[in-house]
């Protein structure tokens, strides 16, 4: 088995974000600003799993700047094998569309891949859809919303999942090679341990891989700005809460709870 | 100005309250345009369907009654819908941002090689183009996005938009498709669902009650699960909660669970997390019950109870009972 997974660095769930003339910034007081998608952490997890099972080998590749490799070193230090960045200044300003396109162009590089496997979403864009247009780039078939890996069949080249939706749980099976996004319900993502963090720093500073365009053979009409079809010219903090927390107070529970029934009906949400 | 479409997801024969809702923003879209609204029907014995999507504003139906379609997969609808929108360029297609709809889009933007939007929370035209808003960051900012070239694909989050305006005496009409996939050539089979019974959806829900680390543990619940029958509510959970292993994971609201926009959020026993914040601030009203008069959710509740929510929320309960 090949697995692989697609991993991406985004802001800490804690950071502090500024934004002027469209541009993002961030920073946490708290700790460090930048992480490995808190999503992906669960699609690294189930391909460990995966390899513990049936064996194989686990790749993760990660698209963003050269800087961008919170989510690769994470992957190692948790047990994933190799790890690739695709890295390139043409491909910034990339939407789904184009990074779709990249993601599939290195899949198909990596040349033996078996399933490929996602985080519901990144916590920057929020899109969650990635996952499906790079499986139907390769012509692969998707789930989305996968809560649980039924069966992997190895032998006759199959999967089933359970997919959490809107009705409840549906399960579907689907032959190899495929493409999953993952929820949190599908594992406890385990913490590296000291020996995989000093094994992931090791590899981050010597072993790690990094393509362009150029090595993917993509087309340069199809990445960044260029292959993309939307743009986001407007980005904006939302506009703080106008008005402060009417309290309310009663003598007893039942004449606070009364009062503010009556607030209730008054705003007529009830 | 080529027309808007609308995918319309049906369920035994009735219309979703999200694609009503996709409806009724598609008419106002096709309305500022000056263009017709289309809608894409596919299922199987939905003939039914298209009469009430004329309704809801639809002027041009595309109906596609085939037993490859009878239960939702991604791949045939996906394939029909950009089969049918390369042979009639719309500008732009709407969907619900449900798990289908988001797949449907998905897929059908790789085909289309067109920009896609989703969990849009509003929707306007400028200069004769579509600009959709969308949160993004966990809500923690807000997004204009335009789109080059057609169609724009945008999917809808639940509750943004009001639902359609009926008008029975709307006429439309009605032109029946093909399916663009043969039953061999879909590479999915679905092995059953286990349906979640009688749970109010937390993502279409007018109100919901949540609990948080406040509540204590798993039986700490019960009062919060009283307060929600009453009221017909969901139930929700913040991250702590969930984490602690007391409620499952599906009624987490927040950064890495559901996004929720009530017309009222009741939270018991949330201190109000960042994350839980960026997923229910855009609740009509707020109610936080907290033992912690510093609690950060006062700072975004309309109203607020300093005081024991075992005591609280079953004398709220009481008092709707009385009053409901």
């Amino acid at each position: 088995m090949h697995i692989v997974v697609c991993a991406k660095q985004t802001p800490s769930t804690t950071a502090v974000l500024a934004v002027q003339d469209g541009k993002v910034t961030w920073s946490d007081p708290g700790g460090s600003p930048d992480i490995a998608n808190p999503w992906d952490e669960y699609a690294i997890e189930e391909a460990i799993r995966l390899k513990e099972q049936h064996g194989g080998t686990v790749t993760v590749i990660s698209m963003g700047p050269d800087d961008a490799r919170e989510a690769l070193k994470t992957a190692i230090a948790m047990g994933c094998d190799e790890a690739v960045l695709i890295s390139d200044d043409a491909m910034r300003g990339s939407d789904t569309l184009a990074t779709s396109y990249v993601l599939s162009k290195a899949i198909e590089k990596l040349g033996d891949v078996d399933l490929v496997i996602f985080g519901r979403q990144a916590i920057d864009g929020d899109t969650g859809q990635t996952s499906i247009q790079t499986a139907r780039r390769l012509g692969w078939t998707a789930f989305s919303f996968v809560s649980a890996i039924e069966e992997l069949d190895v032998e006759n080249r199959s999967i089933t999942v359970t997919r959490a939706v809107e009705a409840g749980k549906l399960k579907a099976k689907a032959p190899l090679p495929a493409a999953l996004s993952v929820l949190k319900d599908i594992n406890e993502p385990r913490y590296p341990s000291f020996k995989g963090i000093r094994k992931a720093t090791k590899y981050m500073s010597s072993d790690l891989r990094t393509w362009t365009a150029g090595d993917l053979a993509a087309d340069i009409e199809k990445v960044g700005t260029a292959g993309s079809r939307i743009r986001w010219p407007e980005v904006y903090a939302l506009p703080p809460k106008e008005g402060e927390c009417t309290m309310v107070e009663g003598e007893t529970p039942e004449a606070a709870a009364a009062a503010l029934v009556d607030k209730l009906f008054e705003e007529k949400v009830i | 100005m080529s027309s808007i479409w609308v995918w319309v997801e049906q369920n035994d024969g009735a219309i979703q309250a999200i694609s009503s809702e996709a409806l009724g923003a598609g008419r106002a879209l096709a309305d500022a345009l000056g263009t017709g609204l289309g809608a894409l029907v596919f299922g199987q014995d939905i003939a039914s369907v298209a009469q009430q999507v004329i309704q809801s504003g639809a002027d041009t139906v595309y109906l596609c009654d085939h037993e490859t379609l009878a239960e939702f997969r991604a791949e045939p609808y996906a394939t029909l819908l950009s089969k049918l929108a390369g042979e009639h360029k719309p500008s732009a297609i709407l969907a619900g941002a449900t798990t289908s709809g988001r797949d449907v889009l998905s897929l059908a933007a790789v085909d289309l090689e067109a920009g896609l939007v989703p969990d849009c929370t509003a929707l306007t035209v400028v200069d004769g183009q579509i600009k959709a808003t969308r949160p993004v960051y966990a809500g923690k900012l807000i997004s204009n996005i335009l789109a080059e070239g057609e169609p724009m694909l945008l999917s809808l989050r639940s509750r943004a938009f009001p639902p359609a305006a009926l008008d029975s005496a709307r006429t439309g009409s009605v032109i029946a498709v093909e399916p663009a996939m043969a039953a061999s050539e879909i590479s999915v089979t679905l092995l059953g669902l286990e349906a979640t019974e009688g749970a109010v959806s937390l993502t279409d829900a007018a109100i919901i009650v949540s609990g948080g680390r406040g509540v204590g543990g798993p039986e700490g619940f019960e009062p919060v699960r009283e307060l929600a029958a009453t009221l017909g509510a969901a139930m929700g959970a913040s991250r702590a909660a969930v984490d602690a292993g007391w409620i499952p994971y599906a009624y987490q609201v927040g950064q890495t669970g559901k996004t929720v926009s009530p017309d009222l959020y009741i939270a018991g026993g949330i201190s109000g997390a960042i994350q839980h914040l960026a997923g229910m601030r855009t609740s009509k009203v707020i109610v936080a019950i907290n033992k912690d008069p510093e609690a950060p959710i006062f700072k975004l509740a309309h109203y607020g109870i300093v005081g024991d929510l075992f005591k609280i929320v079953p004398a709220l309960t009481a008092e709707f009972r009385k009053r409901l």
